[in-house]
C-alpha cells in the first residue's frame, strides 16, 4: 500500500510484521531537527526502536548555485562557490580555480600554491572542529563545542587578517590568490601551529577514552571497506573504513607532493574509527601548516597575465594600457578557451570536484560540483540498518554532511 | 519597631513601577531563541553562543529545539522555496508573543542568489522585527540585533502586537 505523505513523497507500507511482533512504523525525522546538521529530512521505517529502512529526502537548501554560476562572469563565480559547502570555502574556490586554470593553461607561482595549501589546511581543521563540537553535543559531551569553537575563532581571525572576511574568504581565485599574506598573518599562523597540538590533546583527553563516548560510537554505524567503495564514499568516511585514499597523496595538486604527511586511516569501520581519522587529520594538517610556513617561497602570488588578473594599483597611475586592461576586466571579464575540465581536491569531507564547460565566452556554459557530502549520504542507510534511533544521530553526525553542499 | 523606622526601611526596598514595564523587563531579558540553523549564518549563530561572544550575557543562551518553547526565531541563512512552508509552520507553532530576526543577506533579500530556488526575503512569509546585514554577519552583529530587539520588547510591555 502506497501512501502520499505530502510534497510528492510516498512511502510504501508493506504491512509486514517486525521481529518483535509489531508492525513496521514509518516516522519522519527533520528537516527541522537539532541533530540533522542542517535541514536533512529522513523517512525512517522502524521495527520497535530499530531502523529497518531509511530514505534521505534532500533539497530543502537548494540554492541554484550551479545555475546561478552560468549567469556570472568567470571571476564572479568564485563568490558563489564559497557558499555551497559553507564550512570549507577555500576547497570550493580551489577546485573551481584549478578547473579554470586547466582550461586557461596557466600555472600559478609557487608562493600562491603554498598560500593555497595553508588556507586549505586551516579550513580542514576549522571544518573538523565544527564536526567535533556538534557531534560532541549530540552524544552528550556539550563542553566540546566551547573548546572547539575557541580554536575555530582563532582560525576565523586569521581568515579575516588575510582576506578581510571571517567565513567566505573568496581567497583562492583562478590565476592565484587574492592578496599576499600579511606579516601579522604569518605571526598568528606560527602561534597557531605551536598551540594547536596541545589543544587536540585536550579534545582527546575529553573524548578518546571517555566510556560514554566510546559506548555510543564503537561498533555503531559499521561500513565495511567494500561497501564504502561501492557506495562512493570519500574522505574520512572511506579512510575510516581502512582505505588509504586521499587525493592529496593519490592525485597531488597545488604542490602537495612536496609535503611530508601521513594519510590517516582506521580499520575499525565504525563511528569511533571515523572520529580517530578526523583527529589524526587535524594533527597532520598542523604538520603541513608548519612545513608550508617554514618553507614559504618568495615571489609573486599571481600569474603575470593582464588578460586574466587586474594590474597592480601603482601601474594604473602611470600606464594607459593598464587602465584599459583594468576597465575591460571589470566590465566584460576575461574569456576562457572552449572546452571542458574537471579538477578535484580533498576537502574535509572528501572529494570536492568541479567540472566546468566553456564555450569560449566570458561566462561559463556549465559549472557542476561533485560534492562529497551528497555522495556520503548514500551509505547512510547501510550504516543505520538495525541500529537504534538514538544511534542514528551518531551515524548522521559522523557522515558529516553539510546540507548546503548536498543541495547546492 | 517605630512607624518612622518601618517607613524608612520600606523606602529602601520597594520599587514602584507599572505592570507593563515589569513584564517588558522580564520578557526582554529572557528571549529564548529557536535553534533553527539553515545555512552559513547558522555557524556564526553558534559562534554567538560560544565563549568568546557569549550570548548568555543577554539571557538568550537557551536555544530551544522545540518551537513551543521559543520566543524568537533567528532565520539564519537562505530559505529555499521548498523550505518556506516548513518555516511558516514552525513560526505558527511558536506561542505568542514571538519575534523574528532575519539574519544575513539571503534571509533578508535573497542576497547574491537572485534565482528560481530561493525565497527573495523571508519577510514574504513571516513578519520580521530586525534585519541583520552581512554574508554572514559577524557574531557581534547578531548580538547587536538582539539588543535592538530587547529595547523594543521592553518598550512594548503588555500591549498586544499590532
Amino acid at each position: 500500500m502506497t501512501t502520499e505523505i505530502g510534497q510528492g513523497i510516498t512511502v510504501t507500507k508493506t504491512g509486514e510484521q517486525g521481529a518483535f511482533g509489531g508492525e513496521l512504523l514509518t516516522i519522519n525525522f527533520g528537516p527541522h531537527h537539532p541533530s540533522t546538521h542542517g535541514v536533512l529530512r529522513l523517512i525512517v521505517d522502524l521495527d520497535g526502536e530499530q531502523v529497518r529502512r531509511l530514505k534521505p529526502v534532500i533539497g530543502y537548501l537548494h540554492t541554484g548555485i550551479e545555475k546561478q554560476a552560468e549567469a556570472l562572469r568567470w571571476q564572479q563565480v568564485v563568490v558563489v562557490t564559497d557558499r555551497h559547502d559553507y564550512l570549507s570555502p577555500p576547497f570550493n574556490n580551489l577546485s573551481y580555480a584549478l578547473a579554470v586554470e586547466k582550461l586557461l593553461g596557466v600555472e600559478v607561482p609557487p608562493r600562491a600554491n603554498a598560500l593555497r595549501v595553508i588556507m586549505c589546511e586551516l579550513t580542514r581543521i576549522s571544518s573538523h572542529l565544527v564536526w567535533l563540537g556538534t557531534s560532541g553535543i549530540e552524544l552528550g559531551a556539550s563542553t566540546m563545542l566551547m573548546y572547539c569553537f575557541r580554536e575555530r575563532d582563532t582560525i576565523l581571525d586569521m581568515n579575516e587578517e588575510i582576506s578581510g572576511f571571517r567565513m567566505h574568504t573568496s581567497y583562492i581565485r583562478p590565476g592565484g590568490v587574492m592578496a599576499d599574506a600579511t606579516p601579522r598573518f604569518l605571526e598568528l599562523l606560527d602561534r597557531f601551529c605551536n598551540q594547536m597540538p596541545g589543544n587536540i590533546d585536550e579534545y582527546e583527553a575529553l573524548l578518546t577514552m571517555n566510556p560514554i563516548f566510546r559506548s555510543r560510537t564503537i561498533g555503531i554505524g559499521r561500513l565495511p571497506a567494500e561497501d564504502a567503495k561501492v557506495l562512493g564514499a570519500t574522505g574520512p568516511m572511506l579512510r575510516g573504513s581502512g582505505v588509504p585514499w586521499d587525493l592529496r597523496k593519490s592525485m597531488p595538486y597545488s604542490g602537495y607532493e612536496s609535503y611530508d604527511f601521513e594519510v590517516a586511516t582506521s580499520d575499525l569501520c565504525d563511528c569511533y574509527g571515523r572520529y580517530l581519522v578526523r583527529i589524526k587529520e587535524m594533527r597532520e594538517s598542523v604538520k603541513i601548516l608548519r612545513q608550508a610556513l617554514d618553507g614559504l617561497p618568495d615571489g609573486p602570488v599571481n600569474i603575470d597575465d593582464r588578460k586574466v588578473l587586474p594590474p597592480p594599483r601603482e601601474e594604473l597611475e602611470t600606464s594607459m594600457e593598464a587602465v584599459i586592461h583594468h576597465f575591460k576586466l571589470f566590465t566584460e571579464g576575461y574569456t576562457v578557451p572552449a572546452g571542458d575540465a574537471y579538477a578535484a581536491v580533498e576537502s574535509g569531507r572528501g572529494e570536492n570536484g568541479c567540472y566546468v564547460v566553456s564555450d569560449g565566452t566570458h561566462k561559463p556554459r556549465r559549472v557542476k560540483f561533485r560534492s562529497a557530502s551528497f555522495v556520503n549520504l548514500q551509505p547512510l542507510e547501510r550504516m543505520a540498518m538495525n541500529h537504534m534511533v538514538a544511534d542514528m544521530v551518531a551515524i548522521i553526525g559522523t557522515a558529516d554532511a553539510v546540507l548546503g553542499d548536498v543541495d547546492r | 519597631m517605630g512607624v518612622e523606622a518601618l517607613a524608612e526601611s520600606l523606602g529602601q526596598n520597594i520599587l514602584t513601577t507599572t505592570l507593563g514595564k515589569l513584564i517588558g523587563w522580564g520578557r526582554g531579558n529572557s528571549v529564548w531563541p529557536l535553534q533553527f540553523g539553515l545555512a552559513c549564518c547558522a555557524i556564526e549563530m553558534i559562534h554567538t553562543a560560544t565563549a568568546s561572544v557569549d550570548i548568555a550575557r543577554f539571557g538568550s543562551e537557551a536555544m530551544r529545539a522545540s518551537p513551543r518553547q521559543a520566543d524568537m526565531m533567528i532565520v539564519s541563512g537562505r530559505v529555499s522555496q521548498k523550505m518556506a512552508p516548513i518555516l511558516r509552520t514552525i513560526y505558527d507553532q511558536m506561542p505568542e508573543p514571538k519575534w523574528v530576526i532575519s539574519m544575513g543577506a539571503c534571509a533578508s533579500t535573497g542576497g547574491v542568489f537572485n534565482n528560481y530556488a530561493l525565497l527573495q526575503g523571508v519577510d514574504k512569509i513571516v513578519p520580521v522585527d530586525v534585519y541583520v546585514p552581512g554574508c554572514p554577519p559577524r557574531p557581534e552583529d547578531l548580538l547587536n540585533a538582539l539588543m535592538i530587539l530587547q529595547e523594543r520588547i521592553k518598550a512594548q510591555g503588555i500591549t498586544p502586537r499590532q
